[in-house]
């Protein structure tokens, strides 16, 4: 109760305080700071800008405001005005007055920003918290020096503790250029404390190293300052990249593996390497692109949902023609691998080229639901896209579901009985052939599935599946084959492999 | 019999006096095949004066006008497909006779390619658009001064000699490391495919120095001859055609000779010939060798009849192509392959030009018929008729 009461008074105080403020320390705005603004000249125009700042009087704000939202007007004669719906004001008398020759007065971008810069800064003294909370991010992103006398003001009046630290790092950002070595320390100083990677751009001028040798920072405190900061953001930003990089890396491996799985699987039953396999991801992801569409056509409403019906259907989609690409042609090609592996090949190039046919030759575009556009944001440099992390837990499921079929289910069972003795498991009664068909459907399922989540992350087309083919055998080859655990590590580690080597060979050239 | 059992794909039945001759012999070994059978070699020779008067006649007497007049496009076709013909053989040797599946055979094709095109760049001299002692691209990009691996390659011979040691010495190591740790089959196959991918990604980079994504192209002369006129053009034709013909004997003369059988012998039991003594990586390692440097010479002869060399020749995709070559023509048959090439690259030409969206429906469908129902190409045809009229109407 008294905490509240304290705070009020406190709140009344400040206000009552920064009425008075203005009229004691400055004197009153005249027609001569104004007549600048109505003239051509724009180093005048920036110079009388910057004395309304430091005057921030109701008059200077009324000038100021109005000049942001380009609602201040100039006579011919000089006389500035502004405009408002019962007509042009005098903004020192707040007299109406006739102009019809008035005219808008015009900035060029620097001074656009700077008069922005100065709304925000003289927003800092607003009573409103929030307003002021708002001002303060508002200018922390783009703080000109011109409004340090604002800056200044409200540092000293500020009472909320967390917006005055705040404060300290905006009136740091103004005064790192100030003439006092003791002051750009300490600017230095709170700069260096924020931990911000947008702050490296301030920080870096500080100790560059004139072309004369001498520094463009005279006071060596200073510069030893920044450059601690700067190297405290250097590690932060390597902790950014080397996270990123793993995630990166997990994210390919998860795709990877979407791929890989179904290859894994009819391999390691039929030894069959199926070039066409790429062309499964291919159909998963033009299934998704089908299934999106009709969708949006026919229930726009349910269209943030529509992944849940294209993971059955691209699943369906790939699996037919799976299994009757293996009814049809590679039954017939068991115990000739090396031509599998051309027949399948020229399977790849009919189903590239079907869907080039039925599709166009352009990339088409499957949109994310909304759930699943934007990101996290873990660390400053680093937003961990959400479909990126939808695939990778929906990876994790489907290894699971592939686990799952494959111990605990009858077919899982005989998969694996064909595996391990073709022989033995036909003569105990398992139809092989049957279970080779099937088999295939499902591994080819699978590249549906990932040609699905392909389809939320990448271009579409009808090569998708040509770029992962050759990934694909690595994974499966690292891995062991027939080994669902082992295609997992291969995928991620294959991942993380790549994305590493890339980003370490990237930090090595020049 | 200690021998393996070789006779199967030789397509020339060994004559029956020349066995008896041989039966002395304390080895025993079954009598070799002649190199080609007597026929065979007049047909030959009279194939090559054919075409020595032939083409030089129509490609430089004749009229324009004349229906025999063989033009600038017809003539880069059929050089063209002479090189691949080439390069199907030297697959021919290690698929059909060896039993590896190449699907890398691209690679050496194109770095044989690489090698002349970096003669046939040197030799434009200050004429390319830059006017500057380094290739065009160079001076794209801003260099200064030729990369080390570029240096003596204005002389012809130095090129020559890259073309046949590039190929060679790369596929030496790769075969050496990878049939000693015993990767057969589908694997290296794979294998292959990626060295040959990883090798594409790399030529497509401007820092490698083979011109990037455009590669080498707007070629003015070789060896001082303008190299778009139409006796230059016929003199390539010549001897692409010469380097088929000896290279489809050099072919024959290896897979009839001793070293030739013990590499069919690798094909059909590599397991049972290494209990008979034999250590089958040196003779997978000359075949191999050999096909690679047989595929550079031909991509060697291929750019300057094309006028360009670029990444995409190496893709992944003209590697498989060749394999089909191979397949529909009848591997393990030498003259095969050169049928088979011709074949499908006549078709790919007739599709492109007249209905190119069924083309890739076309391959596709080769691809996939001829293992299933013609496993022995077009030769296996022509042998079954062939049977067939010899036995009287009964099947092979």
């Amino acid at each position: 109760m008294t905490d509240s009461i304290l705070r009020f008074a406190r709140r009344g105080l400040c206000a009552i305080l920064i009425a008075c403020m203005p009229l004691a320390a400055f004197a009153a705005l005249s027609a001569d700071d104004l007549a600048p603004l109505a003239a051509d000249d724009f180093d005048a125009k920036s110079a009388a800008i910057d004395k309304l700042i430091a005057n921030a009087d109701a008059p200077s704000i009324a000038v100021l405001s109005a000049l942001a939202d380009g609602s201040l007007v100039a006579t011919d004669a000089g006389r500035v005005l502004i405009q408002t719906d019962d007509g042009n004001k005098d903004p020192l008398t707040n007299k109406t007055v006739e102009a019809p020759d008035a005219q808008p007065v015009t900035l060029n971008n620097l001074l656009r920003s700077k008069v922005s810069g100065a709304v925000s800064g003289l927003q800092l003294a607003s009573p409103d918290i929030e307003k002021r909370r708002a001002a303060i991010d508002e200018l922390l992103k783009n703080a000109d020096p011109s409004i340090k006398p604002l800056v200044d003001k409200a540092r000293a009046q500020e009472t909320d503790p967390t917006l005055k630290k705040r404060l300290d790092t905006l009136w740091a950002t103004t005064a790192l250029h100030d003439t006092d070595a003791n002051k750009r320390l300490e600017a230095v100083q709170l700069v260096a404390a924020r931990h911000d990677l947008d702050m490296n751009e301030l920080l870096r001028p500080i100790v560059v190293k004139n072309a004369d040798g001498t520094f463009a920072e005279p006071d060596a405190r200073v510069r030893a300052a920044a450059q601690a900061g700067i190297e405290e953001l250097d590690s932060i930003q390597r902790r950014g990249e080397i996270v990123g990089t793993i995630f990166a890396g997990l994210s390919l491996g998860s795709v990877l593996l979407l791929a890989a799985l179904g290859l894994a699987i009819t391999y390691g039953l039929i030894g069959v390497i199926n070039m066409a396999h790429g062309e499964f991801l291919m159909i998963g992801a033009y299934a998704t692109y089908v299934v999106q569409n009709l969708v949006q056509h026919y229930a726009p409403g349910a269209f943030n949902w529509y992944p849940l019906f294209a993971v059955p259907v691209s699943f369906a989609a790939a699996a037919l023609v799976g299994i009757v690409l293996e009814r049809l042609v590679l039954k017939h090609l068991y115990g000739r691998p090396l031509e599998t592996l051309l027949t399948t090949f020229g399977i790849s190039l009919i189903l590239i080229q079907a869907t080039r046919t039925i599709f166009g030759a352009q990339n088409v575009q499957v949109t994310n639901p909304s759930w699943m556009s934007g990101g996290v944001s873990v660390m400053q440099n680093l937003i961990l896209p959400y479909n990126r992390l939808t695939i990778l837990g929906f990876s994790l499921v489907v290894v699971l579901l592939a686990w799952v079929v494959l111990t605990k289910t009858r077919l899982g069972l005989f998969v694996r009985a064909v595996t391990q003795n073709r022989r033995m498991a036909a003569c105990v009664g398992v139809k092989t052939a049957r279970v080779d068909s099937y088999a295939f459907a499902f591994g080819a399922g699978i590249a549906g599935l990932g040609g699905c989540a392909l389809s939320q992350i990448g271009n579409i087309g009808p090569d998708l599946g040509q770029s992962y083919i050759i990934d694909s055998f690595m994974t499966v080859v690292l891995g062991g084959v027939g080994q669902l655990a082992g295609t997992v590590i291969g995928g991620f580690g294959l991942g993380l492999v790549s994305k590493t080597t890339r980003s370490v060979l990237k930090a090595c050239s020049p | 019999m200690n021998t393996p059992n070789v006779s199967a794909n030789l397509d020339v039945a060994p004559q029956p006096d020349e066995q008896a001759k041989r039966e002395g012999f304390a080895l025993g070994l079954p009598p070799r095949a002649a190199l080609l059978p007597r026929s065979g070699w007049i047909a030959l020779i009279a194939f090559i004066i054919a075409m020595g008067i032939c083409v030089p006649v129509a490609a430089l007497v004749l009229p324009e006008s004349s229906t025999f007049h063989l033009s600038a496009y017809s003539m880069t076709l059929v050089g063209k497909l002479m090189c691949y013909a080439i390069g199907a053989l030297a697959l021919d040797l290690v698929w059909g006779y060896c039993g590896i599946l190449s699907l890398g055979h691209a690679l050496f094709f194109a770095l044989g390619g690489y090698a002349m095109g970096m003669y046939l760049m040197r030799s434009i001299g200050r004429e390319g658009n830059y006017q500057s002692d380094l290739p065009d691209f160079m001076v794209f990009l801003d260099w200064h001064k030729l990369p080390w691996y570029w240096q003596g390659t204005e002389h012809l011979w130095y090129a020559l000699l890259l073309v046949i040691l590039v190929p060679g010495i790369l596929a030496w190591v790769f075969g050496f490391f990878t049939f000693r740790s015993r990767v057969k089959g589908v694997y290296l196959s794979i294998i292959t495919q990626a060295m040959t991918f990883a090798a594409m990604l790399l030529f497509y980079r401007n820092e490698t120095g083979f011109g990037g994504n455009n590669g080498f192209t707007d070629f003015k002369r070789i060896a001082g001859f303008p190299i778009t006129s139409a006796s230059t053009r016929t003199v390539l034709f010549l001897m692409t055609l010469g380097v088929l013909i000896l290279a489809f004997i050099a072919a024959r003369a290896i897979v009839t000779s001793k070293l030739g059988r013990v590499v069919t012998g690798v094909r059909d039991g590599e397991a049972r010939l290494m209990f008979l003594g034999y250590s089958p990586l040196s003779y997978k390692l000359f075949i191999w060798t050999v096909s690679a440097v047989l595929c550079g010479i031909a991509g060697a002869l291929y750019v300057p009849q094309v006028g360009i060399i670029n990444p995409n020749e190496m893709s992944p995709g003209n590697s498989i192509e060749m394999a089909i070559w191979v397949a529909v023509g009848g591997r393990g048959t030498l003259i095969g392959p050169i049928i088979g090439a011709f074949a499908v690259n006549g078709a790919k030409s007739f599709f492109t030009a007249n209905f190119p969206e069924y083309w890739l429906f076309f391959l596709g469908l080769i691809f996939t018929l001829v293992p299933l129902l013609l496993p022995s190409g077009i030769m296996g045809l022509i042998d079954i008729a062939l049977r067939k009229k010899k036995a009287g109407g009964h099947s092979h």
